[in-house]
């Protein structure tokens, strides 16, 4: 019976191929590098927040990854007045439709959104970013290769260089930047790994707390299976 | 049934009336709470014709704009494109356009006024999603080798050719709805108004 | 006696005089005689009673920070959007509670199918079970809708487009389907006149009549008795006190062992909860992150695990009959699946109950139904192909097959002699 339920179990995995893959480029770890987050805080709030809000993520919730108040009031707070108020922006949202097509999405969970089975949001962020070439068919004069007729010119060309799609679709740095392959791709991960954090700040401690919880369960469980012994020994 | 010693018809007429009076009470508060679901005077007249200008929108493009809350595409198709229309009706489940799913001016080969320019709700006639645009040709699209260009819903897979009407053998039953809509000028449509209005 | 005992005892009888207290515990707990042969599978019953405990409270704790409202913040975004971001960033512990209530629907239909599969295992829904059986589907249908309703509130795109989609199936419905999706979305398009009543549905119309429900399941559960992994009748064995000689009172026996059961699950949801909250897209879609957008359906849309093999039912059907569209078809077959489990106690023709003692033909249309059952899960995720949707196409005809021939291989079927007294295995 078992072994008949294990079959059935795993049978349609065996039966099907996955779907459409997409490549991610895996985007490295850093929820724990203080340093990397408040750099990509730092390019986040320089680079990303002209355009794209993040309304749902208070400036002092920077705490998390150990800014203080007056460090966020002295680098980082251009769109707001106070250090408890949202990373809002002045862009009117019409204004935003007329220039770009379409009004630039909020930024404070898009690394959740951007999950999908051939990566987590970081990968997909990290691709894309990193992803921008030469089209001369899109009106900005960029393309990139995970979001096909993006919206967005690429913010980071001076960095980054440019970039065109071989006939491999690989892409070639044809002009370099003022940052090496290298660097770009750090400061693409620091970026990206602040838009993780931002996306659910609670993430690390909810893992913490997970650990106590279980610990807790566990000590919980030998005295409730003892106490469950106790009652059933006279049962046969 | 009768009156005899075990049933009082006296106290039987009383509870027969009380009960049809209860019924008549249960039925006359339902149909106000019934009725209350139905869309309210606002949402009733929330249905303002909505205008595009189309002098930017180039051969091969494709804008989407809102009306009643639903997507309205309006598409400027290219001479290819057109002539695809003609070589694929024996794939449709409707190719002239029989059913009710367009006003008259638009029950034509392009489903359109001008013959360039489509204007479509672009909500799937089977469960409502909106479908992704496949313009690419053959098998670059995904779809099949000798795809023409047209519509693909993600939802349950029914696809559209560039009039808006829907493959054979696919779970939407109609083509898409064409809205009525006139010209004001050249450029400038206006959706959800037609002349005889 | 101690003087404190006796304060207590007086207001017990105070009480009693006026409300059946000790009556009902005796009745109900220590009184309840229950078969001592339960395994694993008799803990589902009780934990989807937890969960509904767990969203209970979570519930009224996360309808105090929730809007529904469909309209668009300063920020250009939906409110009822905006505020479950709300909930899960500036109101204190609103992340776990929200993640509690998220997870827990989702363990509410594991639970519930593990426990709908134990009553076919060890046919618990037989004579004299036929109404807690029944009570028990219509649990069912109200979860599936309570689930529906609740997955609008965060107004993301899959709810909207979900929402979009489930409305529709009733607009299939000849001559008054139009009507009917137009009355129960109140507007001409999924809005914010939806998303009002669904909250509604949602907090306060479902729960009522599920609470409702689930007391009358108890009820008629006290009434007849539980049945047992053998299927044997515990009653028909009494000792001179008119004690079913195979029976435990359910106090204290299995209230210390379903505390094990709790605590085990308990676990299991904290993994979830603490460590992978969405659960790899499926317990939270990825592209619910993405608020409704009306103009564009996501590239990838699929239902939350536990509708999938009704949604893969319901896309099977792709032809046509009687002049009626194939899609009206396909949601008469999505409604005749979930409502045909129901008709079990009378399709149902075996001698023994407990599959135990069945022979090998209901193992191996119950197999194939199980199997069946995976696959069209499991295709419901997934986008549809040609193959795929003649492997729907039988997986479908396998799972009604199943119920429809019952009454034919059930009673063919070649069955072992049940035994007298219940046993431990």
């Amino acid at each position: 019976m078992k072994k008949f339920l294990a079959a059935i179990l795993f049978a349609p995995l065996l039966t099907f191929a996955a779907g459409i893959e997409l490549h991610l480029d895996r985007a490295p770890d850093k929820s724990n590098d203080m340093a990397a987050l408040q750099n990509g805080a730092k390019i986040f709030v320089n680079y990303c927040l002209n355009c794209h809000s993040a309304s749902y993520m208070r400036y002092n919730r920077l705490r998390d990854i150990g800014l203080s108040d007056t460090q966020v009031k002295e680098n980082l707070l251009f769109t707001a007045e106070k250090v408890g108020e949202p990373m809002k922006i002045a862009m009117q949202r019409a204004d935003a439709k007329i220039w770009f097509g379409v009004p630039p999405p909020d930024l404070t969970i898009i690394a959740r959104a951007r999950a999908s089975q051939s990566g987590s949001g970081a990968d997909w962020l990290y691709t894309y970013l990193r992803g921008f070439y030469r089209d001369e068919n899109r009106p900005t004069g960029w393309n990139n290769v995970v979001f096909e007729n993006v919206g967005m010119p690429h913010v980071f060309w001076e960095l980054q260089g440019d970039q065109v799609m071989g006939a491999d679709h690989t892409l070639k740095l044809v002009k370099p930047g003022k940052l090496k392959p290298q660097e770009f791709d750090a400061m693409a991960g620091d970026l990206v790994a602040y838009l993780k954090y931002m996306g659910e700040p609670v993430a690390e401690f909810r893992k913490r707390l997970g650990v106590i919880v279980l610990i807790f369960l566990a000590v919980t469980f030998v005295f409730a299976y003892a106490l469950k012994r106790e009652y059933w020994k006279d049962i046969h | 049934m009768s009156c005899d010693d075990k049933v009082d018809c006296g106290r039987r007429r009383l509870l027969v009336a009380t009960a049809a009076a209860g019924g008549v009470a249960g039925v006359a508060v339902a149909v106000p709470f019934v009725t209350s679901m139905l869309p309210s005077e606002r949402a009733k007249a929330a249905g303002a014709p909505v205008e595009v200008d189309i002098s930017t929108l180039g051969p091969g493009q494709m804008t989407t704009v809102e009306w009643r809350g639903k997507p309205v595409w309006v598409i400027n198709r290219t001479k290819e494109q057109l002539e695809s229309l003609k070589k694929i009706g024996d794939k449709l489940a409707d190719p002239k356009s029989e059913k009710n799913m367009q006003p008259e001016y638009a029950k034509n080969e392009t489903r359109s006024i001008k013959p360039e320019i489509l204007v479509a709700v672009g909500l799937c006639t089977h469960l409502g999603c909106s479908p992704t645009e496949k313009f690419k040709t053959g098998a670059e699209s995904g779809i099949e080798a000798d795809w023409p260009g047209g519509f693909f819903c993600p939802c349950h897979g029914s696809t559209f050719d560039l009039a808006g009407r829907v493959y054979k053998g696919k779970p939407a039953p109609d083509n898409l709805e064409i809205p009525p809509h006139m010209y004001l000028g050249d450029a400038r449509i206006v959706i959800g108004e037609d002349k005889k209005a | 006696m101690s003087k404190m005992t006796a304060v207590l005892q007086g207001t017990l009888n105070w009480v009693d005089e006026r409300f059946p207290l000790t009556s009902f515990w005796k009745d109900h707990l220590v009184g309840y005689y229950a078969p001592k042969n339960f395994n694993f599978w008799y803990l589902f019953g009780s934990l989807a009673m937890l969960v509904l405990g767990i969203q209970f409270v979570t519930g009224i704790l996360l309808t105090m920070h929730f809007k529904p409202d469909a309209s668009l913040n300063a920020s250009g975004v939906p409110v009822s959007f905006a505020s479950v971001e709300y909930i899960m960033r500036d109101v204190p512990w609103g992340w776990l509670i929200r993640y509690m209530h998220s997870t827990g629907a989702s363990f509410f239909f594991a639970a519930v199918y593990l426990h709908i599969f134990r009553g076919m295992l060890y046919g618990s829904y037989r004579k004299p079970r036929e109404l807690i059986w029944v009570f028990g589907m219509l649990i069912f249908f109200l979860l599936m809708a309570e689930a529906f309703f609740g997955y609008l509130l965060p107004w993301g795109q899959m709810s909207f487009w979900g929402a979009q989609v489930i409305v529709n199936l009733f607009s299939t419905i000849p001559l008054i389907g139009e009507d009917l999706s137009l009355w129960l979305r109140g507007d001409y398009v999924v809005g914010d006149a939806t998303l009002n009543r669904f909250f509604a549905f949602h907090v306060i119309a479902v729960p009522l009549v599920l609470l409702g429900l689930v007391v009358a399941h108890l009820i008629a559960l006290h009434q007849v008795g539980s049945n047992n992994p053998d299927g044997i009748e515990i009653k028909k064995n009494k000792d001179a006190n008119g004690i079913p000689l195979d029976g435990i009172p359910f106090h204290p026996y299995y209230t210390v062992k379903d505390i094990v059961g709790v605590v085990v699950f308990l676990m299991v949801f904290s993994v979830i909860i603490f460590f992978m909250p969405e659960f790899g897209g499926y317990f939270l879609e990825y592209n619910n992150f993405f608020p409704a957008d009306p103009m564009v359906t996501p590239a990838h849309i699929a239902p939350v695990w536990y509708f999938t093999p009704y949604y893969s039912i319901l896309r099977a059907v792709t032809y046509p009959l009687f002049g009626i569209d194939a899609k009206f078809w396909g949601v008469m077959a999505m409604g005749a699946a979930t409502m045909v489990i129901a008709l079990l106690p009378w399709l149902d023709r075996s001698p023994v109950k407990s599959i135990r003692y069945r022979g090998p033909l209901y193992k191996g249309f119950l197999a194939a139904f199980i199997a069946s059952f995976l696959i069209l899960g499991y295709l419901g995720t997934m986008g549809q192909t040609p193959v795929r949707t003649i492997v729907a196409q039988i997986c479908s005809m396998i799972y009604f097959a199943f119920f429809l021939l019952m009454p034919i291989y059930s009673s063919l079927d070649k069955c072992q002699p049940e035994p007298d007294r219940v046993t431990s295995k």
